[in-house]
């Protein structure tokens, strides 16, 4: 391993796709690159781990992409899912540098594929990692060792020393190999978010952040973006917002990854833990009815939901980590989801009879919708009455948080006097809300994180040979 | 409920992925499990077998241990083939043989090999057995050409026979019908997919094994070994055709067709098994099944040796050296037939027909999609 005491020009904290990608840039421009991981190695790369596309523009259909999928969609596509909470400039310029990353990915080892089986609305937009996010993630950490990136595990950063916007030196938790301080000329600081700080959740959510699941890594807990915001760097984001998926309640507090989701909303009813129903379970299709879920369930008493359907549309979705719960008759189900049975029935019978029929089309808004009930359920719409009843519990899983540190074109951090900072830069889910202000559409986190990550490690080694 | 511990846990892990799919570009098995939402003893058997242990979706994994989830399918569908080729052996009562194969398949090789050189001894005095013999019909005075047709004719039948017991097995098992109409198509696809091993590549880069960076070793010395055989297997065709057809009689000069392929093959014979077993030495213990080193380790040396004594046979066998060796080759490679059924063997057959039914369920896949 390389000597620690050497200032290097480059030091880049974190481990996941952007961290990777700024390393690999960083040191293809000719800068000694050191990458912290604050992770074991098995866990190395936060919540890339669990990705497994990538969004990119592009003018003409390729090999894995079906469609063209032109720099004006995505910016329209950005602009609707966001509200208009974007920075214009920043995103129309990843949106342009997003073509040349499908390339230059390929080029980092990383392989692609065409989408993946129950993907195919993604299938013109969406680049798929062959083998998925964690494939994609050892293809950049060997090639970054190939080219002499010095990279270190469990290297957790406990301080910053910053002067002026101007980064000095990082300090270690642990010491290694007797060093605990270390100095480089440029920070890239691509260490994610802070949704798996439980505590930082409850500052805004209150006690019932304790019921959120984290669908990601344990080690996204924003010491980094932290430690850059009390020493002057200007924030993004909306602190009090993240994003969320209705997961399976059974899922483990961390990393449950994506094989906990639940997409099966639309085949039946949601209802909360007074079984009563709560929102239109027909409102949209994908991928917006998946997004929406996480945070309608986090606003329900003890943040807990079911999904209850029945027998006819059981093998009408992706198969499930975990089995549905069963029930011969709906009370039966009640009392295993431990839900009143007289309410659940009421609201089946209430249901099942404002239920009028149409020609079921799960792909399309079909005319499949209820009539005399609050809330309605515009869509897909069937009465549930063939048993065995079944149920997904689900809570809210939590995927990234918005709050980020703001940054300019060269992904250089901007301090809170709105000038530049001399020599800090930032990739990833750590600034993704300079693009990203709300909302989400699947893969944008990594175009975020492999465009800035392979900006910001260029400039850096500019900044550092300068 | 499954029928084993091992299948259960199969069932348990082919739960998770189907409801990830990550790996669906890697090989055939995860594009075959997609193709089911549940699974029964022969779906896992099937899909067993048709894992090429490349290792790739291991180490692709977000959920491979230390993760609590513990997705480790290279493994689980490795001790799942190995007990789905007891459970297909025949006659059944021989289905024991492959759980201590290693002892098994040595005790045989020894006992042949010395039944060769006793009988020898025992048939022929001195002067003939430790005698320089040359020319057409050298080795035949040692046993005449009868016997040795004979003897192998029937032990290869035996093998044959066995073989294709186990295959009927397995094929049933896995839900095809016996009766069925040999589908020329798939067959091809298969043998294509079997001839380039295909899904020993992780999906391009190749395959893993002591760390996480991918080779290409493996596939390189399966090619020698298995070329290799297939060249000696047509040199002890052509010789038999030279024989009864054009009456020419073994040994054959160095130039003449059964001995260039047999050499060739002997070579790749030589190099493939050397470089497996060393590969086998190296691989990455989590990946494999611990328990059947000795089956792995016992057809790889059956292989060499088989290989070994051919080949010092060919460079020795104008010598008094040339009767003890033809024992020893003669007992190699006897027991190595008798023991193809019971040994490591069978993973090509089983997988080539997994591969024939990966190949008709894509095209049903196909069709039905394009309908």
């Amino acid at each position: 391993m390389a000597d620690l005491n050497q200032k290097f020009d480059v030091l880049v904290i974190g481990g996941g796709n952007a961290a990777l990608c700024a390393a690999i840039s960083a040191r293809r421009a000719g800068a000694s690159v050191l990458v912290l991981e604050g992770a074991p190695k098995f866990y190395r790369g936060g919540n890339t781990r669990h990705t497994r596309n990538m969004r990119c523009a592009h003018d003409a259909a390729t090999d894995i992409l079906t469609g063209p999928y032109t720099e004006e969609e995505f910016w329209d596509d950005l602009l609707r899912l966001t509200g208009g909470q974007t920075d214009e400039e920043l995103a129309k310029f990843m949106i342009r540098e997003s073509k040349d990353i499908l390339n230059w990915i390929v080029e980092q080892g990383v392989r692609w594929q065409p989408s993946l089986g129950g993907t195919l609305s993604l299938g013109r937009t969406n680049s798929f990692f062959l083998g998925g996010g964690r494939a994609m993630l050892n293809a950049l950490y060997l090639t970054a060792e190939k080219l002499g990136v010095e990279i270190v595990y469990d290297a957790e950063v406990i301080d910053l020393e910053i002067e002026h916007g101007m980064f000095l030196s990082a300090k270690l938790k642990q010491p290694i190999d007797g060093t605990s301080e270390i100095r480089a000329s440029a920070l890239v600081a691509a260490a994610g978010g802070f949704e798996a700080n439980i505590e930082w959740l409850k500052e805004y959510w209150g006690e019932a952040a304790d019921n959120f699941l984290i669908r990601g890594t344990p080690y996204n807990r924003g010491s980094i973006l932290k430690m850059l915001l009390d020493k002057g760097v200007q924030d993004i984001g909306d602190p009090t917002q993240c994003h969320a998926v209705a997961i399976d309640a059974r899922a483990p507090k961390f990393d449950g990854g994506i094989i906990t989701r639940h997409d099966s909303v639309v085949f039946g009813i949601v209802v909360n833990k007074h079984a009563q129903r709560f929102y239109d379970e027909g409102e949209d299709i994908w991928p917006k009815r998946y997004a929406i879920w996480g945070r309608l369930v986090a606003a329900q008493p003890d943040q807990i939901a079911y999904i209850i359907f029945d027998a006819s549309v059981r093998n009408s979705f992706m198969p499930t980590l975990f089995p549905p719960i069963e029930g011969g008759s709906i009370a039966e189900l009640a009392a295993k989801l431990e839900l009143d049975p007289a309410s659940l029935e009421k609201t089946i019978v209430e249901f099942n009879a404002a239920v009028r029929s149409g020609t079921f089309d799960h792909t399309i808004l079909d005319d499949c919708r209820t009539e005399g009930i609050t809330p309605p359920k515009t869509h897909w719409a069937r009465r549930i009455e063939t048993p065995p009843y079944l149920a997904y519990p689900v809570r809210p899983g939590i995927t990234f948080t918005y709050l980020g540190t703001r940054v300019n074109r060269q992904a250089r951090m901007v301090m809170k006097d709105g000038k530049p900072s001399a020599n800090m830069f930032a990739a990833g889910e750590i600034m993704a809300g300079n693009v990203l202000g709300k909302g989400y559409a699947a893969g944008i986190g990594m175009t975020i994180g492999s465009v800035f990550g392979r900006v910001a490690g260029r400039e850096a080694a500019k900044n550092a040979r300068n | 409920m499954h029928g084993t511990k091992i299948l259960e846990e199969a069932d348990r892990l082919m739960t998770v992925c189907n409801s990830c799919r990550y790996c669906e570009g890697l090989c055939a098995v995860f594009p075959a499990m997609e193709m089911r939402r549940a699974f029964s003893d022969g779906d896992l058997n099937y899909l067993a077998n048709l894992c090429h242990a490349c290792g790739a979706c291991y180490t692709d994994c977000q959920f491979s241990p230390p993760h609590e989830f513990n997705v480790n399918v290279p493994r689980t569908l490795a001790v799942a083939r190995a007990e789905s080729y007891a459970a297909y052996a025949w006659p059944r009562a021989f289905a024991g043989t492959f759980a201590r194969n290693g002892l098994v398949i040595s005790l045989v090789a020894a006992l042949s090999v010395a039944a060769f050189i006793f009988g020898f001894a025992a048939l022929h005095d001195r002067q003939v057995l430790f005698g320089t013999h040359t020319g057409p019909g050298a080795f035949y005075k040692l046993m005449p050409h009868n016997a040795m047709a004979a003897l192998f004719g029937a032990a290869f039948l035996y093998a044959i026979a066995a073989l294709a017991m186990g295959v009927r097995a397995f094929w049933r098992d896995i839900g095809e019908p016996i009766g069925m109409k040999t589908d020329a198509a798939a067959v091809l696809q298969a043998i294509r997919d079997a001839g380039e091993l295909r899904y020993l590549d992780g999906g391009g880069v190749g395959c893993f094994n002591e760390d996480d960076r991918p080779t290409d070793r493996r596939r390189l010395y399966h090619h020698f070994t298995f070329y290799g055989f297939a060249l000696c297997f047509a040199s002890t065709c052509v010789a038999t055709l030279y024989h009864y057809l054009l009456a020419r009689e073994a040994p054959y000069p160095w130039w003449d067709l059964p001995v260039v392929l047999g050499t060739l093959g002997g070579i790749g014979l030589l190099i493939g098994p050397i470089g497996l077993l060393a590969e086998r030495w190296k691989r990455d213990s989590i990946l494999v099944d611990e328990a059947r080193y000795g089956m792995d380790v016992a057809f790889i040396a059956m292989l060499f040796l088989t290989s070994l004594t051919g080949m010092v046979l060919l460079i020795l066998r104008e010598t008094a050296a040339m009767g003890p060796l033809l024992a020893m080759h003669l007992g190699v490679v006897f027991s190595l037939f008798v023991t193809m059924p019971y040994g490591k063997f069978v993973h090509g057959i089983y997988r080539f027909a997994a591969l024939v039914r990966y190949a008709m369920e894509r095209r049903a896949m196909a069709q039905g999609t394009a309908e």
